[in-house]
């Protein structure tokens, strides 16, 4: 007899792994049978959860925590048993400026074109007409990235430029009338407007932090506790779901089950070129070959780092302007389960790390960590800026980065 | 009170300003255009402003509202908690519901059950012009197949229809199953000739 689980999403290509373990029968093996709603805004999807229309959802990261401690709404807490991926999305900037930052083409370095950047940020503000950038959410990695990237740089992001929201579906039209100089958006939908000429991918988010979190699987807090058992076999499922996603050999049948109508009715090449990692950077050019542009599997992807929640909260306290607080720095660390990711995942095989946090950014080479399940090495993980992050020094962190 | 409508369907959006005028002393504003919202919601500056969940401009519009200080008071999503019954109803509805800080619970439950009602008619409409579509392609599908057994076998209408009605009931499927499988199995097959 197998339970339903009803799952909302946004339709972009890191939505993957449920809807493949779905398609691919995972979900089925499981016990489980899942259904889909797909919706066009972040706040319908996060309503939908909110009210009962969907079980889980696929979700901002941030936006699991912003919801959590309230931020915009009353406090609804959420929990994030399983991360959907790493990385994924790219800095697309519209043709004319993507030329003067980045004039060499292909994927810049993250430093060099920032300070081109910082230079053309300056010559625009200066002349009254700064420069736009479109981020998908207030509460998303991509507004978190980009911010990091350009502060980074010497760019203040709230003086400087200007960053709106813009839905991830009208980012080419937004390029190509003119409503925004460039965006930081997952795919396709850069692809999207590379191949209408709308703009030139300059950057990918996993420049700036190399294994940078990005969406999560979401559920009420309530219902985690309510139905543990068919979400840790939702999990089972979706990390059987990675193993077949990450595979070369089923790349272009999947990009062809993701790419249908029911999920993110795109162009299947477009999402051949993300699960490949192989970027078309300029209209008309060859592909260019960038591992781990998205960051699915390997190294335990999918495990809930509680650094990871707590590297974001530092970043909303950081862009939202309020004190730093330690209770909601608690609430924000504990939105991510990995207690409920382990024990869906012990005795599978699978790999399991030994800590449940980690100092991100610290890697810059292949190191050997404790694991509790597997043998586990971690590849490069680090910012582009060389900066590390400590979870146990969260307010240092803060203080020594630039405003 | 000043409502804000957003929907990019002309006609939903048409039918729920019907059901809101009889609100007294409320101004309805109907907003179908992506394009320059925001600009026309500062124009109005609405108390109240009510946006289909199906609609892509939903994170651009909370966003504006998180930043924006162009309205004099801030748009609060919910009233608060306690209307988390009547959010509920919203959300089944199809509608999600702005409202600016202040403005008396009492003034805003009946608005909300007022677009709840007129989204869900909306829905039930659109579910009879669905049903009453899929009923016409029905009946064609059964009428070619009714052609298909008159030509190939000879039978006279009647038979032809009674063929289909037996199969269906012996397989326990409707008869526009039966009806779809003549149809398809002659279209890959022909008609031998």
């Amino acid at each position: 007899m197998s339970e339903r689980l009803t799952i909302g999403f946004l339709p972009l290509v890191d939505a993957c792994l449920p809807i493949l373990a779905a398609e691919h029968g995972f979900a089925a093996e499981e016990g489980l049978e899942l259904a889909f709603v797909r919706d066009v805004s972040w706040a319908t999807v996060l309503d939908r959860l909110l009210y009962g229309h969907s079980d889980a959802a696929h979700l901002l990261a941030p936006l699991a925590i912003a919801t959590t401690l309230g931020r915009g709404r009353p406090p609804q807490p959420l929990a994030a048993p399983f991360v959907l991926g790493l990385n994924g999305n790219a800095i697309t900037l519209v043709p004319d400026l993507a030329d003067r930052v980045n004039p060499g083409g292909g994927l810049g370095d993250a430093r060099e074109v920032g300070a081109a950047f910082a230079r053309e940020a300056k010559a625009r503000s200066d002349a009254g007409r700064p420069i736009r950038l479109g981020v998908v959410h207030r509460y998303s990695s991509h507004n978190y990235m980009l911010r990091y990237w350009l502060a980074g740089c010497g760019i203040r992001p709230d003086e400087d430029v200007e960053i709106v929201t813009v839905a991830p579906p009208f980012v080419a039209d937004a390029l190509e009338n003119g409503e925004i100089d460039g965006s930081c958006v997952g795919e396709p939908w850069n692809s999207v407007a590379v191949d209408r000429g709308a703009g030139r991918i300059v950057l990918a988010t996993a420049q700036i932090w190399r294994r940078g979190v990005e969406k999560v699987l979401a559920l009420r807090a309530s219902q985690l506790d309510e139905r543990r058992g068919q979400i840790e076999a939702l999990i089972r499922a979706m990390r059987k779901a990675g193993a077949h996603f990450v595979d070369p050999a089923n790349w272009e049948a999947n990009a062809a089950i993701l790419s249908g109508r029911r999920y993110l009715d795109a162009d299947p090449d477009q999402v051949l070129r993300a699960i490949s990692d192989r970027l078309v950077l300029t209209q008309g050019t060859d592909p260019i070959h960038y591992p781990d542009f998205m960051f699915q599997h390997r190294e335990a992807a999918n495990f809930p780092w509680v650094s990871q929640a707590e590297w974001l909260y530092t970043q909303m306290v950081r862009w939202d302007r309020f004190a730093f607080d330690p209770e909601d720095a608690r609430k924000a660390a504990r939105v991510f389960r990995p207690d409920v990711y382990r024990s869906a995942l012990i005795g599978t095989g699978d790999l399991l790390p030994g800590a449940s946090s980690k100092v991100e950014g610290s890697l810059d080479r292949p190191t050997a960590v404790t694991a509790q399940q597997g043998a586990m090495v971690m590849e490069q993980n680090s910012f582009f800026d060389g900066r590390s992050f400590d979870p146990d020094h969260l307010q240092d962190y803060l203080a020594q980065l630039p405003g | 009170m000043r409502i804000a409508i957003i929907d990019e369907s002309a006609s939903r959006a048409s039918i729920i300003e019907e059901g809101l005028v009889q609100l007294e002393g409320s101004e309805i504003f109907v907003l179908t255009e992506r394009r320059g919202l925001l600009a026309r919601i500062e124009e109005i500056g609405p108390d109240v402003v009510l946006i289909d969940l199906g609609n892509p401009s939903r994170d651009v519009l909370e966003e504006y509202f998180a930043v924006s200080r162009a309205l004099a008071r801030p748009i609060a999503m919910f009233v608060d908690e306690s209307d988390d019954e009547a959010i509920a109803a919203s959300v089944d509805a199809g509608v999600s519901a702005y409202v600016v800080d202040g403005l008396a619970s009492n003034r805003i439950r009946p608005l909300l059950d007022l677009a709840v009602r007129r989204f869900s008619a909306f829905a039930r409409l659109q579910a009879d012009l669905d049903e009453a579509k899929g009923k016409l392609a029905d009946r064609e599908t059964i009428d070619k197949a009714k052609r298909i057994l008159m030509k190939s076998r000879g039978l006279p209408e009647p038979a032809a229809y009674a063929e289909l009605r037996s199969k269906a009931m012996k397989a326990n499927r409707r008869i526009v199953d039966i009806a779809e499988a003549v149809v398809t199995a002659h279209e890959l097959i022909g008609d031998g000739q």
